[in-house]
């Protein structure tokens, strides 16, 4: 039976069940539920939940928890997720995997605790100092914040690499039924771990090189994880695009009211598809050029100002024409607004 | 000095003595051989340092450098505990970066000053592992303040050795927090000025002041008589944390003769003169601190915590009413119910996704967002959808729920026609200019006062809700409430209150007194 919860909730949940008993964080609007289900859950099941002075020491508890060798996680937003950047550079040089959940609010600065998608450069791009990636997950439902949360540590041992979770304010405060299985994963064995035993003595966690090519090596065998990745992970969702003329691009929040933009403009004759990419990084790249392949044109719509319709442009090069249509702020599109975009969109093309 | 087992079998201080004795000498010019000869490597340090590229035979360390000798000192403390393969060294940025090229046990380096909220959780996954912080002036008096404050404060079972030499040695001679009044360096080129940098930080005397800390001492590399003192506030440091007592904090005043422009005789001399003098020797807390027990969370299930039915609940289920269908006309329903904080609003929305899910309805519920969240009115966006639900946001409810007047009049317009607003009132507002939608007044408040409780007013509105739309079951409702409800009288006033709603609606249509002919049911 399905239960109903909140998306915050159903990423705790999710990384229970995933095997993880470390919760290390600092509460901020709209990511705070995170925190505090993680506080009323972990130190039931044996784990730890420690509401750190700041995201910046919070991120450190959860590099020192990853180099001992649990699966430890960290929820915040734009702002905390700032803070925690720096930190985040040092997991990813360290190699050492953890699940950060950012619930994407209005920005820059203090901005507001509405819903944006204007961290995707921060989260996707890097943000951090240096040469590295986050896996990152796009959840558009409370399930998926459920299902995708307990990926991603998958992901992130697989690699040793953070990967993030990231979603907004609206995905992380809605509730939707969601349905959980009891049975838990046995996170896998961590021979690399520090973990104050004989076994382990030998062991070091750094992401300290200084001779030039030490750093080029280690760097190398970085990149090399990342295209392992780049082949293996790409995620995403097709919707009635097998015959689309207009080709609807979104992630999260914005994917659902696109695919219910979808339905209206099909009724409407206009043969419209929705491409959701579940995997931000890496990016969705072949199954995008596919989906894509036969469009008149290519639409993304996102809760910025023209972020992720950057690898949008990069992925199809030029073959397609892309449109972007953003708000911000808070302000999330209806379904008539994005009606009434794409059709004044064909019109101009005809 | 210690056998193979480790164990300390002769008496360390009069070793210790005779061996610093001996280091002087050899500051003052014994030559090479000898050097080598009085100078035993505690068996916890590395034979050759393989993690170094070059000169593996030494350390990276300057000669008279007192990280050189904090670093034997632990480790000579940690083989007589026998402690190495329990250990974890947290190494920070600054000059003792490189801790894990000599230290034989396991190793973490981390970033500049975060080494205590590191520890924190190296020390949470292994509570019976001996975790230290090996921290430098600038590591956690400046940049890491916050962190050794808290992780103190939370009384971390874990060790902090602070290394103050009262400068920024690995970057070539910065201020630290606890350069010295007057004290040169090449971020205070005329000598530290309090009207412009403050005073020297003295974290010894701060940490001392919070509740959670066993032990806090400062100690000095200024002499042979200090650095027995040192040796042994080290290891009692250790041994409180074996013994998991509570956090240790050892201070140690030490020399930087390179940074410093001093020959090592010299450097420790100055410790002597100008660092002690400002920084007093001292045990600042050596007591077991009183932790208040109590309030520990209850272990559970993981499924009885996350709230996962068991298999048999599940086949139970089935028992249930089949999936209802929503009334022939609709595909879905979209609800918008808006109020003042403390109507209910929220958890009404909440009642009907819980009703849609049992019988088998895709669900959706968003709450309001923005900075009326933290104002007082509320609204909820519902969806009860047979077919998986887009978006989950409503721009245009089927039916709107207006708790109050002003909900009524911000969102009676997204209404389209055919639609159905129920507000709570015994009338519309007389200067409301009512939209093409159907609009039923019901005094849900009165009703629910009557009852014995005004806040079921919004139950009265879901009994409303149901006799004039059927979108769901009045029974669904009920058994919604019973199991959310926990207080018996409230659960009764809720069922009357559902009744009641439903009657009114029930009792209007006989009158006809609707307010507009081309409504909605």
């Amino acid at each position: 039976m399905p239960q109903l919860c909140k998306g915050n909730v159903a990423v705790v949940k999710g990384a229970i069940l995933a095997g993880c008993r470390a919760y290390y964080g600092y509460p901020i609007t709209p990511a705070s539920e995170i925190a505090e289900a993680a506080a009323l859950y972990f130190p039931q099941v044996g784990g730890t939940f420690i509401q750190a002075e700041s995201e910046v020491a919070a991120i450190n508890m959860v590099y020192g928890a990853a180099a001992a060798g649990v699966r430890v996680m960290s929820g915040s937003s734009g702002p905390g997720l700032s803070l925690m950047q720096e930190g985040i550079s040092y997991l990813a040089g360290a190699e050492l995997p953890c699940v950060i959940v950012d619930v994407n609010r209005g920005g820059p600065g203090l901005g507001n605790i509405a819903p944006e998608q204007s961290d995707y450069f921060a989260v996707v791009k890097g943000g951090g100092h240096g040469n590295y990636r986050n896996i990152v997950l796009a959840p558009a439902s409370v399930q998926e914040m459920a299902e995708l949360t307990m990926l991603a540590f998958e992901l992130a041992d697989k690699y040793r690499n953070p990967a993030v979770v990231l979603t907004d304010g609206f995905v992380g405060q809605m509730m939707e039924p969601v349905e959980l299985e009891d049975r838990e994963i046995q996170p896998r064995e961590k021979p690399w771990a520090v973990k104050g035993t004989p076994e382990t003595r030998a062991n070091v966690i750094s992401s300290i090189y200084l001779e030039a090519n030490e750093l080029e090596e280690h760097q190398r065998r970085m990149e090399a994880k990342y295209i392992r990745a780049q082949h293996a992970e790409q995620r995403w969702e097709l919707y009635h695009t097998e015959d689309a003329e207009v080709l609807l691009v979104g992630y999260g929040i914005v994917s659902r009211v696109l695919l219910s933009a979808v339905e209206a403009l099909r009724k409407q004759g206009v043969k419209a598809g929705l491409f959701r990419p579940i995997t931000l990084w890496p990016y969705p790249a072949q199954a995008l050029v596919k989906a894509a392949a036969r469009v008149h044109k290519v639409l993304v719509v996102e809760l910025s100002n023209g972020q992720m319709v950057e690898d949008v442009r990069l992925t199809l090069n030029g073959k397609v024409p892309v449109e972007f249509y953003g708000r911000v702020g808070g302000n999330v599109p209806s379904v008539g607004e994005i009606q009434e975009q794409v059709l004044a969109r064909i019109a101009v093309t005809v | 000095m210690a056998n193979e087992t480790g164990v300390s079998v002769v008496d360390d201080e009069v070793k210790m003595e005779c061996k610093l004795g001996d280091k002087s000498r050899s500051d003052t010019g014994v030559d090479h051989d000898e050097y080598e000869l009085l100078h035993s490597k505690s068996p916890l340090f590395f034979d050759l340092y393989e993690r170094k590229s070059e000169l593996q035979k030494q350390t990276h360390y300057c000669p008279g450098c007192g990280h050189g000798v904090v670093h034997k000192l632990i480790a000579e403390a940690l083989q007589e505990l026998c402690l190495q393969d329990r250990t974890i060294f947290v190494s920070p940025v600054g000059c003792s970066v490189f801790a894990y090229y000599y230290f034989d046990v396991g190793n973490v380096q981390v970033a500049h000053g975060r080494a205590p909220a590191a520890a924190t959780a190296i020390k949470r996954a292994g509570p019976d592992k001996i975790v230290i912080s090996y921290q430098g002036d600038g590591d956690l008096a400046a940049i890491g303040t916050a962190e050794i404050v808290h992780a103190a404060n939370r009384g971390e079972k874990i060790t902090v050795f602070f290394v103050n030499n009262g400068i920024y040695g690995m970057t070539g001679g910065q201020m630290a927090p606890t350069t010295l009044v007057g004290q040169k360096s090449t971020t205070s080129p005329w000598g530290r000025r309090p009207a412009n940098e403050g005073f020297p930080m003295h974290m010894a005397e701060l940490i001392a002041t919070l509740d959670a800390p066993a032990y806090v001492e400062r100690v000095a590399l200024s002499d042979n008589k200090n650095i027995m003192k040192a040796r042994r506030a080290i290891r009692k440091a250790l041994e409180i944390q074996r013994d998991g007592t509570g956090f240790s904090f050892v201070e140690i005043l030490s020399p930087c003769p390179t940074i410093w422009g001093k020959d090592p005789v010299e450097a420790r001399h100055w410790v002597a003169e100008k660092m002690i003098p400002e920084f007093p020797l001292n045990v600042f807390r050596d007591r077991k601190p009183e932790i208040p027990s109590g309030n520990d969370p209850p272990q559970r299930a993981v499924a009885d915590v996350l709230g996962i039915a068991p298999k048999a609940a599940v086949c139970g289920v089935s028992k249930l009413k089949p999936a209802r269908r929503l009334p022939s006309r609709f595909k879905d329903v979209k609800i918008k119910i808006a109020g003042f904080g403390g109507q209910g609003v929220l958890l009404l929305g909440q009642l009907l996704i819980e009703m849609g899910m049992r019988e088998g309805l895709q669900v959706s519920w968003l709450p309001s967002y923005g900075p009326e969240m933290r104002s007082g009115s509320a609204h909820c966006h519902v969806c009860l959808s047979k077919e998986r639900i887009g978006s989950p946001l409503v721009s245009h409810p089927d039916v709107l729920i207006a708790m109050n007047e002003f909900s009524l009049r911000k969102f009676a317009n997204e209404v389209p026609s055919g639609g159905l607003i129920l507000y709570n009132g015994s009338s519309v507002p007389a200067d409301f200019v009512a939209p093409e939608p159907k609009v039923v007044a019901i005094p849900a408040a009165e009703i629910a006062d009557k009852l014995g409780s005004t806040k079921a007013a919004n139950v009265v509105m879901m009994g409303a809700l149901l006799e004039e739309t059927e979108c769901l079951a009045p029974g669904t409702a009920v058994t919604v409430l019973e199991d959310v409800v926990k207080k018996v009288d409230l659960l009764e006033i809720d069922r009357k209150a559902l009744d009641a709603g439903r009657l009114f609606i029930d009792e209007q249509a006989h009158v006809g007194a609707v307010s507009q002919p081309d409504g909605f049911a």
